[in-house]
């Protein structure tokens, strides 16, 4: 209640021309998953999430239980489609020691619907993870799965969990999706220039801003990684040669490619097929986007205007490029066909607008930064309706908004805890979390 | 790979466990009584064995060799700036008669040390979004370079290249640091 109002106060107290209250967006729901589980009038199901069951006693063990838990209710707290029941209840009710004696009375009393039970065995080979998720109501079982696997990073097993549990609510959950972006964590300096110049590298970690790993080390300038739709590689802007040059990296086979060579490209856009690249480019001389096949060939030019044209994004349908112009003097949104036809602009209120991240289907939406003042919001723009919603209200300046693959939130970068870092946020502008705190961290990517 | 690994490794190891059958019993999996809702997910059916979890490895990244050629006199021309940089209004490249008139004492420089290459970097301040930024960077860096040419100066000699706000020259956060941020900077590359 209080949320709401403090939301429609700030609205109001914004620019005039802000549309309505924001939407929540409606859940996705891929066409082939139903959903299964619903709360008591269609609300979301109340889940308790007791302590993982170390059936093997030792420490290790042990402590993989409690990561998982506690991992798997970070997971579920963040969709939002269940209605976690806070753990501090769950002292007064004793643990279980396997899937047979769970006091689901006990879990009735606390109003759960739903609870889920796991358990965690050390084997030679690494862990074997069970987890059931029991009704409440006369513990039926209405999920079950055993997963296996090594024990280096037990996040991954309630990741993988959580996104079960999410696919029963008909939502795609994005507990294993990936953050690509560029950090200065490591503080190297560009060699053989006068002024001192921090270089930044390319870096993932997972949504959650856990696992952080370093994927380049080209000492140089190295910005706007973009993930292939297949999670497999990351296109970026790097000035590894001297001028910038956009360069494809398979990280898990440890090979690159080039895209460009002329020395005058940037900001890359996978096409959500993956077969083709859209970036900018002076080589002509002024920026123009252009199209290429991901191997380098077929470079199509695709705006002709000597203004700025920057900031490609794919449609989902891969027909369609969102991109950035300031031919009519301030950098506004505009939407192009693939083959560059059928130009039609699409910011018609904002000062200034940069950096269009296109929604993955069925919510059909583009948020963007939108300047405010002497810094820039997060903005999203409904492409059927034009009602435009604002998520972020002047807490330092924040840009560079990416969409992660369900929809229902964005990864942007803020400077509102002082230097550059990255937040994620939820789509109708709440639950904001930092997944960045060492060095600046800028151009957030979101894996699918 | 690893994946078909995990499966032969598990499926060994439970056939070992049936086989034996001693420290670590098959751990029950009670068929559950039908659910009374539409919600059927698990009918009565033999349980699925364990699904390996597998998580891909990156390889770790291998340093680029650094190529550039370290020229400490290079360092030392570049130190004095030589070649005057030139300043720009917010968002815009336009030229002020200001750097025109700075341009025109850098031709000056550039025609009497005519073996000089040069690389023009546009830069911008902290305000404004990253990625435009780095538009108007070449912008910028491109204008300097046409007003070159008009005053003379070959074309291949002069190379541009954008930083957006990536590498400001002043770190502060007020008018005076940005005025020093927003410019066409020129680097001696060969001499």
């Amino acid at each position: 209640m209080i949320d709401k109002l403090t939301t429609l106060t700030t609205l109001f107290a914004a620019a005039a021309l802000v549309a309505a209250a924001p939407q929540a967006p409606a859940p996705q729901k891929p066409p082939d998953i139903a959903v299964t589980l619903t709360g008591e009038n269609g609300q979301p199901p109340r889940l308790a999430v007791p302590q993982f069951i170390a059936i093997t006693k030792d420490a290790e063990t042990q402590a993989i239980a409690k990561t998982i838990t506690d991992v798997l209710f970070d997971d579920l707290t963040f969709e939002r489609e269940y209605a976690l029941i806070p753990r501090d209840t769950y002292a007064t009710i004793p643990a279980a020691t396997s899937f047979t004696d769970v006091p689901i009375d006990r879990w009735r009393e606390l109003n759960a619907d739903y609870v889920v039970v796991g358990t965690v065995q050390k084997m030679p080979t690494g862990i074997q993870i069970q987890v059931r998720l029991l009704a409440a109501r006369d513990r039926s079982q209405a999920f079950g799965k055993e997963y296996s696997g090594s024990s280096a990073n037990p996040r991954i097993y309630a990741h993988t969990i959580s996104d079960e549990l999410h696919a029963l609510r008909g939502v795609r959950g994005i507990a294993r999706t990936k953050i690509a972006f560029a950090s200065d964590r490591d503080g190297e300096r560009l060699g053989g220039t006068i002024e001192q110049r921090t270089v930044q590298e390319v870096y993932m970690e997972d949504y959650d801003g856990e696992g952080a790993r370093r994927l380049t080390v080209n000492r140089t300038l190295n910005i706007t990684p973009r993930w292939s739709p297949d999670g497999r590689s990351l296109a970026y802007t790097s000035y590894r040669r001297g001028g910038p040059n956009i360069f494809i990296q398979n990280i898990y086979e440890g090979t690159n490619s080039d895209l460009t060579k002329d020395g005058a490209s940037y900001l890359p856009a996978w096409s959500p097929d993956g077969t083709r690249i859209a970036f900018m480019s002076t080589h002509d001389g002024n920026p123009e986007l252009y199209v290429a096949n991901r191997d380098g060939s077929n470079v199509r030019r695709i705006t002709n205007n000597p203004a700025i044209d920057e900031a490609p994004t794919w449609s989902p349908a891969g027909n369609q490029i969102a991109f950035v112009s300031d031919r009519t003097g301030s950098p506004q949104v505009y939407i192009v066909n693939a083959d560059g036809t059928g130009l039609q602009r699409l910011t018609t209120a904002e000062s200034y607008a940069d950096k269009p991240t296109w929604s993955p289907a069925p919510n059909s939406e583009i948020a963007f930064s939108s300047r405010n003042g002497p810094g820039s919001d997060i903005k999203v723009i409904n492409l059927a309706t034009r009602m435009i919603r604002q998520l972020t209200f002047g807490e330092g300046t924040n840009e560079s908004p990416t969409w992660a693959p369900n929809g229902r939130h964005l990864a942007f970068v803020s400077t509102r805890a002082g230097k550059n870092q990255i937040f994620t946020i939820s789509a109708d502008g709440k639950n904001l979390r930092q997944i960045t705190k060492v060095g600046n961290n800028k151009f957030p990517d979101w894996s699918n | 790979m690893t994946t078909r690994l995990t499966i032969v490794s598990t499926l060994l190891l439970a056939a070992l466990v049936t086989a034996c059958g001693k420290k670590n019993p098959p751990i029950a999996r009670p068929t559950p009584p039908p659910p009374p809702a539409a919600a059927a997910a698990n009918p009565a059916r033999p349980p699925a064995p364990p699904e390996p979890v597998p998580e891909p490895t990156v390889v770790p990244p291998v340093p680029v060799p650094n190529d550039t050629v370290a020229s400490a006199s290079l360092d030392d021309l570049n130190r004095n700036s030589p070649l005057m940089p030139v300043f720009f209004e917010l968002d815009s490249a336009e030229l002020s008669p200001v750097a025109q008139m700075s341009l025109k004492e850098d031709a000056e420089l550039l025609k009497r040390n005519a073996s000089w290459a040069v690389t023009i970097e546009g830069h911008c301040d902290e305000r404004g979004t990253a990625e435009y930024n780095l538009a108007l960077g070449e912008r910028r860096a491109v204008a300097a370079r046409a007003y070159l040419v008009s005053l003379g100066i070959s074309a291949d000699r002069l190379k541009t290249v954008s930083y957006g706000k990536e590498f400001p020259f002043d770190a502060g956060h007020d008018e005076a640091a940005y005025q020093k941020n927003r410019r066409a900077h020129f680097v001696i590359t060969a001499k």
